[in-house]
């Protein structure tokens, strides 16, 4: 073999295997070969290489007969968040093992519809909540990237799609799904050194998606390219009667619509994005982010978001509330984990099941959510909460009259080791600072490598754009990504 | 418009009854409130589930755009402000026949705001006084599913068929005084409902049940506390519910006692309620808005389209048929009560009319007097209701028809209905093949007569003697030796000669 195939991004795997250069199964071969072998990273709960394989063969009979759909020859890796169909799927979680969905989510179902084929189901914070990967009761997805300290400290790939971040990072996948509540998708990307886009709030049915906080939650591609995120997300895209929230417009053809000229674009830079104790590598990243745009003709602006020092609060409320409530249909009675002590009635069976059924974080995001909607405790919380998400949307509506998009940071720091953050949860949640408020908004934000830090580890920088704007997003990254020329990856170990 | 009268005696003195009913409509539609899923009742259990009613991981509710166009023509024909934006809010709580873990419900914002019944406390009553009752407000939300706990001697199971089923809830104002007032109401109420045709208002089978609340004072003074007795499922049980209640109530306040906030449960075997649970076990149920669905707003073409199909209504109805008719009030109140009996009724003053070449109007009176009596009578002897009728609209004009030219006296009428409702021949056929049509023929007639009156002489030395009343004897026994057959009227007047 002339290059080693899982090497390729999707629009190379799409265009070689149309140009007969390989077949779609020397691809799926290939992928399948890295996920037996990466065991250690952790990525998947199940590997499902036979679908693979089987999705490889119909490519490769489709392309005899001239019948190609946009990702024919093109396996991928699905959050184990979405019901698939004869596959287990588990949210991570114990409560949800075992369980094998009749039912296909719709968006898994558009890119099986679409002609990928698929790797199998990826490992991820439990029931999409964490930032680190740590919650999952199928143990912790270990970064494939490592310091370059000569220390050997297993880091934390990000969450909660961090088995999607760790498994594109090591070519276990070209690309994958993840969901993103409150930056799900952006910050394990940045983690990892490849791209993720959570579009607006509504472009990817939640049909099928097992909830996390049903107002914030939104599927989006991850890849190594923002070319082959448009790809995806154009397949993953669309209007669902299934959901209600799902919005009803046509899918602009993004990758078509690429473009890496910002002239007459403007970026805004928030000024509250520049919180207190962020390390000067982040600024740094920053601050040639912002030369990378102005370079590509845009012009840079300082705007305000004044709430948005109020929006992790607002979110771990908002989310909370709601988990508690989404989270209420596992409780033992009609699938998943049931555990029912000697002589148990129903509320021993509840408590038994949800004790062992969820882990520690789980636990404490349905109590708080619990509490925040109590009696005597709703206005205060919850109620305020929902004022102020709709003065932060009003923030960036403000924001909207002076630019374009704007450019922040992903996260706070580069990725820490696994266990650094998880005795103190607080230092966990701000690990989403920057993502929380567009998910608030239900805007379109992607995350693109920026650089490596002094310990070469990728930094990500995050792009921000008007609602159904996420041809705008992805032309700036696409700006980022041509000048930044991150080409790093992480040396095999595993 | 009156003040209710109603009081219970107490040892101590008087004391007035307060009701208020939440009343839960299943609305009728083919499909669950948020899912595709079947509606029938009765059907094997868990065959009528969707994977959104049973919960499923993912699954996620969308509206069902006819139970929300029932809903709002229902609160059209209770005179209630609709409310164009409305919004679907979680109540949280466990239970097996509870899939989510939450009810879809609406807390916040109802799609039905203020409106109003009117009653008639006793509808057999013309002169029966009438009031009106408050209505506070109509949400839409799910039903839950049903345990069943005969299957297995130590487990339960779960029928989820009625999960997600859609259900008005009708809460009233606390405007009732009384048990007749109670009852009057939910009879007035399902009466609009089956009208509207948005619930069945079939109380056996659970489409529409009630959650009775109850308090009593002093008359004058400020509302007491309340009890609230849920899922009574039939008229006569509300009733008995709220007597109940307020006479436990009074007892309880005369030896001292205070009334605890509660649910209670009805046992219609004891004629009695009893304690469910108390304020202090009530759940926190944690409301807030469904992220799931968006609020719901109705534009001017749905509301015009809901208003535009509202049928006729009952009381609309009644003032037509007294006025426009003729009919007395009784006879309007008795055949408007019921959509179905309206609706028999309306076709069979059409067919009479058209069968007549009369109108609507001449031929009413005859037809509501003959539907009430005759019809409703044999029917109740079957043990029948007009849905099951033997007997058509079309079948019944014919029979109207015929007595109205003079082919059927009243009692022939009868003999003839009678076998109509045996074999379900025409009047016209059994007319014929029987002989029964009545005769004016004189000379069988005068030579019956002359029989009778030659075979009761005394009775003629009696009635010449001044007992008037003998006429109708005389009537009697030569319709009877006519064989029913002779034309009353022909008879009546050769008696009268012949007696002198």
């Amino acid at each position: 073999m002339m290059t080693d195939l899982t090497n390729l991004t999707v629009a190379e795997i799409r265009d070689g295997f149309r140009a007969g250069d390989f077949t779609a199964r020397e691809v799926a071969e290939g992928f399948n070969a890295n996920v037996a072998a990466a065991k250690a990273l952790n990525a998947f709960i199940v590997e499902t290489p036979d679908k693979a394989l089987d999705a490889a063969d119909a490519a490769d009979s489709a392309r005899a007969s001239g019948d190609l759909k946009p990702l024919s020859g093109v396996p991928i890796g699905m959050k184990d968040l979405f019901c698939t169909e004869g596959v287990q799927t588990t949210a991570a979680s114990h409560i949800l093992e075992g369980f094998v969905p009749t039912y296909e989510s719709t968006v898994s179902g558009k890119l099986w519809a679409a002609g990928a084929g698929m790797l199998g189901k990826l490992n991820l914070d439990q029931f999409a909540m964490g930032s680190s990967n740590e919650t999952s009761y199928f143990g912790n997805v270990i970064s494939p990237w490592k310091r370059n300290d000569g220390g050997n400290a297993a880091l934390a790939p990000g969450g909660s799609s961090g088995g999607s971040a760790a498994a594109i990072s090591a070519r276990l996948c070209p690309a994958a799904t993840g969901t993103d509540t409150g930056g799900s998708i952006r910050q394990p990307a940045a983690f990892v050194g490849i791209s993720g886009i959570k579009p607006t709030y509504g472009r990817c049915s939640r049909w099928g998606v097992v909830a996390f906080a049903s107002s914030l939650d939104q599927a989006g591609p991850m890849a190594r390219t923002v070319r082959d995120n448009a790809i995806l997300l154009e397949a993953m895209s669309g209007f669902d009667p299934k959901d209600s929230t799902s919005l009803d417009l046509p899918v602009p053809a993004w990758e078509a619509g690429l473009s890496s000229d910002l002239k007459g674009k403007r970026v805004g830079i928030p000024q509250e994005y520049r919180v207190e104790g962020m390390p000067a590598e982040i600024d740094a990243l920053w601050e040639k982010g912002i030369a990378y745009l102005k370079d590509a003709g845009a012009e840079i602006v300082e705007v305000s978001l004044p709430h948005t020092q109020y929006a992790l609060p607002t979110y771990y409320i908002i989310a909370p509330a709601e988990a508690s409530s989404n989270l209420a249909r596992y409780d033992g009675v009609r699938f998943g984990l049931r555990d029912l002590p000697d002589g148990a009635g129903l509320q021993d069976m509840y408590a038994a099941t949800r004790a062992a059924g969820f882990g520690p974080e789980v636990k404490r995001r349905i109590m708080i959510g619990t509490y925040v909607l109590s009696a005597g405790f709703y206005d205060a919380y919850y109620t305020q909460a929902q004022k102020v998400r709709t003065l932060i949307a009003r923030d960036f509506d403000r924001a909207w009259e002076s630019c374009d998009l704007l450019l922040t940071p992903t996260a706070p720091s580069a990725a820490f080791a696994l266990g650094e953050k998880q005795a103190d949860p607080l230092a966990m949640y701000l690990n989403d600072v920057f993502t929380v408020p567009a998910s608030l908004a239900g805007l379109p934000a992607m995350s693109v490598p920026g650089g490596l830090d002094a310990q070469g580890l990728p930094l990500g920088l995050q792009i921000i754009g008007k609602a159904l704007d996420e041809q705008g997003v992805l032309n700036a990254a696409l700006a980022i990504e041509e000048r930044a020329g991150f080409t790093a990856r992480p040396d095999k170990w595993w | 418009m009156t003040e209710s009268t109603y009081r219970i005696q107490g040892a101590t003195g008087e004391w007035e009854v307060i009701v208020g009913l939440e009343v839960h409509a299943q609305i009728t539609t083919n499909a669950k409130l948020f899912s595709g899923a079947a509606t029938r009742f009765g059907a094997e259990p868990n065959t009528q589930v969707s994977l959104v009613d049973a919960a499923m991981p993912g699954m996620l509710p969308v509206p069902n755009r006819e139970c929300i166009r029932q809903a709002v023509r229902t609160g059209m024909a209770i005179e209630a402000q609709i409310n164009r934006w409305s919004r679907f809010d979680r109540k949280n709580y466990f239970y097996a026949d509870l899939p989510q873990g939450y009810q879809i419900s609406q807390l916040y914002h109802p799609i039905v705001g203020e409106g109003q019944i009117e009653v008639t406390l006793d509808e057999k009553d013309p002169d029966s006084a009438t009031k009106v009752i408050g209505i506070e407000r109509i949400h839409v939300e799910q039903d839950a599913g049903k345990l069943m706990h005969d299957q297995h001697p130590t487990r339960s199971y779960v029928d989820l068929n009625r999960s997600g089923v859609a259900l008005m809830e009708i809460v009233s104002k606390p405007d009732m005084r009384s048990p007749a007032e109670a009852g009057a109401y939910v009879k007035k109420l399902r009466s609009i409902l089956r009208y509207v045709g948005s619930c069945d208002g079939n109380m056996e089978e659970g489409s529409m049940r009630a959650d009775v609340n109850v308090s009593v004072r002093r008359p004058g003074e400020a509302f007491g506390t309340r009890t609230e007795t849920k899922n009574v499922n039939s008229v006569r049980f509300v009733m008995a519910v709220v007597e109940y209640e307020a006479n436990r109530q009074v007892d309880v306040l005369e030896s001292g006692g205070t009334i605890v906030q509660e649910t209670r449960l009805y046992d219609p075997d004891r004629n009695e309620t009893r304690s469910m649970r108390s304020k202090e076990d009530a759940h926190d149920y944690r409301y807030f808005p469904d992220p799931d669905l968006l609020p719901l707003e109705l534009d001017d073409a749905f509301l015009a389209e809901c208003r535009a199909s509202l049928p006729e209504l009952p009381d609309a109805k009644r003032k037509r048929y007294e006025t426009a008719l003729g009919l007395s009030a009784y006879n309007a109140a008795v055949l408007t009560a019921e959509a179905e009996t309206a609706r028999w009724f309306e076709t069979l003053i059409a067919e009479s009319a058209r069968i007549q070449g009369k109108s609507e109007s001449d031929v009413a009176k005859a037809a509501s007097n003959w539907l009430l009596s005759e019809l409703f009578g044999a029917l109740n002897r079957l043990g029948k209701d007009l849905e099951t009728s033997p007997v058509s609209p079309t079948q019944g004009a014919e029979l109207l028809a015929l007595v109205a030219d003079g082919t059927l006296s009243g009692s022939l009428a009868k003999q003839v209905f009678e076998i109509m409702l045996e074999t379900g021949d025409t009047a016209g056929k059994i007319v014929e093949e029987k002989g029964l049509k009545q005769t004016s023929d004189t000379g069988a007639i005068e030579a019956a007569a002359a029989q009778v009156i030659a075979a009761n002489a005394d009775k003629v030395e009696q009635y010449r003697g001044g007992k008037e009343a003998l006429f109708g004897f005389f009537v009697g026994q030569t319709m009877k030796a006519m064989g029913g057959k002779a034309n009353p009227k022909v008879v009546n007047e050769i008696l009268k000669t012949m007696l002198g």
